[in-house]
């Protein structure tokens, strides 16, 4: 039966005229709203190029030791200012400097960014399981979808260029800390809060003498995934026009340059070691006080 | 003792999707049990009134899942009633709006849990200012008046602790000072020492029970041991499947248990270091006979009354005589009625 050997797929022509109906619809769209839009973005190009070049002018020694002030805040352990130093040492000597500093501009804003607008939805997800199984989703989404996809209509609207790789970095980068945010207050000691009730506190000293400090050793872990992810985006983002060490990555795939492509991966995983590091332990750090310790 | 402080009225607690239309079921005579199986529904309170004392301490007793935490987080409105009505001084809780409920939290009534519920992240002056920072009192006024209590409760030298650092006691007596600090009147605890060490809980007791003699507090106390309830309380309330089944002074519940569920929870008790002399008095004071004190616990009186080789005592308040008890009657006390299975009680 023919029925059976052959899937009933659409007509060919009018596939072809649906998508052609999709393209054009974006394509008005963006016309129509692009330039607003890279308007509205326009702060943040400017902050991330200041922060770019603020990076590359300051000398590398001041650099060097603001990586191991941060390590040292962060692990409280020499063995991380160690590695951290001789990282970046190492980085510079065989040339990768300003391409990681670059690297680093976008990976802190994104981080930012993703901190500022991840924060708030994992709250507002946290009040509400209605906004909790509408959110759910979308996330799931913006987690598993094939990063190029979404590459398309974000070119489509702004461009080549630092502003749609930031926003591509994001995308990818959000889910987990608005996830984890949710999470910890989710989890958060019912009678705790049910005391916090008793007092007659309102609902914003609840949320922020209760919830979030009870939640951030979680909303830590959510920011630490968040600099991994973005750091694993950086070759992709490196496609649409943002500088660092995703470029010379880029350029040793097409060309066959293996030592080009091992020493810059190589870089990008030295900062991702130490961002995890870093940031891991000073979530660990923050609930210390939760370790019982009877030196009474 | 005489002025009402809190009065509850024909409270009702259901839970479920549709408690409202459940009520008629309830005031029918539907069981909790059948409420559970035929219409899926909880019941929490059932047809509660209970008058509360001002200055003293009402305890609430009944087993798990009677309904004690339920109605205690109903003076506070922490649960939402399905019907009745709690009103603190001649104020209907029920009827207050956000921000007036939100006050009456705030400065009327304040509450120890179970579990402690401190803040793990706060040390304990942070904890014990809980209350007096979300009242938004002035910076020096809560330092002081939390030091103030800290000192109370015995914290001195804990002040930068976090609550993980200390043992259960010292962490509800935490509890204990944050809910005093805010100078409340009503005090809410509900099992406030039942998770702590048998030494550790009298000991807890006798802390608030000393300052109770000076604060004079209208206390709320959840309790599902009776010990503890004749220790404190000033009047008790058993609750039964979120019924009150009775309500009295510890002599009285001891003395005529309303039922079979009340009977049980005196049946363990030690009656001779609990019942007084008084609840079992004869008004008519005697000629001759050793004196005791009325609110002398009745083992007590024995063995003066065997020291002394007589059989009838005079009982005396503030050094004047107001009865007698004889030997006969306070050995009758001491035993406990004959229960269903048949044995007789005796005293251990
Ligand atoms: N949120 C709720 N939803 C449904 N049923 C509830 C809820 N809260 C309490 N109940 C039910 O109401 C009844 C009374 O519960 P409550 O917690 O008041 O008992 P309790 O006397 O405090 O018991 P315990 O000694 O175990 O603390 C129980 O049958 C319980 O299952
Ligand atoms: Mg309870």
């Amino acid at each position: 039966m023919d029925f059976l050997d052959e899937f009933p797929t659409m007509d060919r022509q009018e596939l072809r005229e649906l998508k052609k109906a999709i393209d054009l619809g974006f394509r008005n769209f963006s016309r129509a709203y692009g330039d607003a839009l890279e308007t509205f973005f326009e702060p943040l190009l400017y902050f991330m190029v200041w922060l770019e070049k603020l990076l590359i002018i300051t000398p590398w020694p001041i650099i060097i030791l603001i990586m191991a002030g941060l390590a040292w805040l962060g692990a409280r352990s020499w063995l991380a200012v160690a590695g951290t130093v001789a990282s970046f040492f190492v980085i510079g000597y065989f040339g990768m400097w300003e391409d990681t500093m670059a690297t680093l501009a976008i990976i802190s804003v994104a981080t930012l960014v993703c901190i500022v607008v991840g924060i708030p939805l994992g709250i507002w997800m946290a009040r509400s399981d209605r906004v909790q199984t509408l959110i759910t989703p979308v996330l799931d989404v913006m987690q598993t979808i094939p990063s190029f996809v979404y590459l398309i209509p974000v070119v489509m609207l702004l461009g080549i260029g630092k502003v749609p790789g930031l926003l591509a970095v994001c995308i990818y980068a959000v889910p987990p800390i608005v996830r984890l945010t949710n999470l910890g207050i989710r989890l958060v000691d019912k009678e705790v809060l049910e005391a916090a009730d008793a007092f007659g506190a309102n609902y914003r000293q609840k949320l922020f003498d209760v919830q979030v400090p009870l939640a951030l050793p979680n909303i830590f872990a959510g920011v630490n995934q968040t600099i991994m992810m973005s750091l694993a985006m950086v070759v992709i983002a490196s496609m649409i026009g943002v500088k660092g060490l995703g470029v010379p990555v880029l350029r040793a795939i097409s060309n066959q340059y293996l030592a080009l492509g091992l020493m810059n991966g190589l870089a990008i995983v030295a900062l991702a070691i130490i961002f995890d590091r870093i940031s891991q332990n000073f979530g660990k750090r923050l609930q210390k006080h939760r370790e019982g310790g009877h030196d009474v | 003792m005489s002025e009402i402080k809190v009065k509850i009225k024909n409270l009702y607690k259901i839970f479920g999707a549709n408690p409202a239309s459940m009520i008629s079921h309830i005031r029918n005579g539907t069981s909790k049990q059948t409420l559970l199986d035929e219409h899926g529904h909880v019941l929490g309170l059932n047809d509660v009134s209970l008058d509360i004392a001002a200055g003293g301490v009402q305890v609430i007793m009944g087993l798990s899942g009677s309904g004690k935490s339920t109605l205690i987080r109903h003076f506070n409105r922490l649960i939402e009633p399905t019907a009745g009505e709690i009103i603190v001084d001649g104020r209907n809780v029920i009827e207050m709006g956000k921000n007036e409920l939100r006050d009456f939290r705030r400065f009327r009534a304040s509450m120890v849990f179970q579990k402690f519920a401190l803040l793990p992240h706060r040390t304990i002056t942070d904890n014990v200012a809980y209350g007096l920072v979300i009242q938004s009192s002035a910076k020096d006024e809560i330092h002081e008046r939390s030091q103030k209590w800290i000192d109370r409760v015995g914290l001195t030298g804990f002040e930068s602790y976090y609550p993980a650092q200390l043992s259960g006691g010292m962490q509800q007596r935490v509890g204990l000072a944050r809910a005093l600090a805010t100078d409340a009147e009503i005090l809410l605890m509900d099992e406030a020492f039942s998770a702590l060490d048998p030494l550790i809980r009298e000991e807890m007791q006798d802390v608030l029970l000393g300052l109770q003699e000076e604060l004079k507090k209208t206390i709320v106390f959840i309790t599902h041991d009776l010990d503890e309830a004749l220790r404190i309380g000033d009047r008790i309330a058993i609750l039964r499947d979120g019924t009150i089944v009775q309500t009295g002074s510890p002599q009285d519940i001891i003395l005529n248990p309303a039922d079979d569920y009340v009977t049980d929870f005196t049946k363990n008790i030690n009656r001779g270091r609990v019942l007084q002399v008084a609840a079992i008095m004869d008004d008519k004071t005697s000629e001759n006979g050793p004196k005791i004190e009325r609110d002398m616990v009745i083992e007590d009186a024995l063995q003066v009354l065997s020291k002394a080789d007589a059989t009838t005592a005079i009982v005396t308040h503030n050094a004047k005589p107001v009865g007698s008890v004889d030997l006969n009657t306070i050995i009758a006390a001491l035993t406990r009625p004959i229960d269903d299975s048949g044995r007789t009680g005796s005293y251990t």
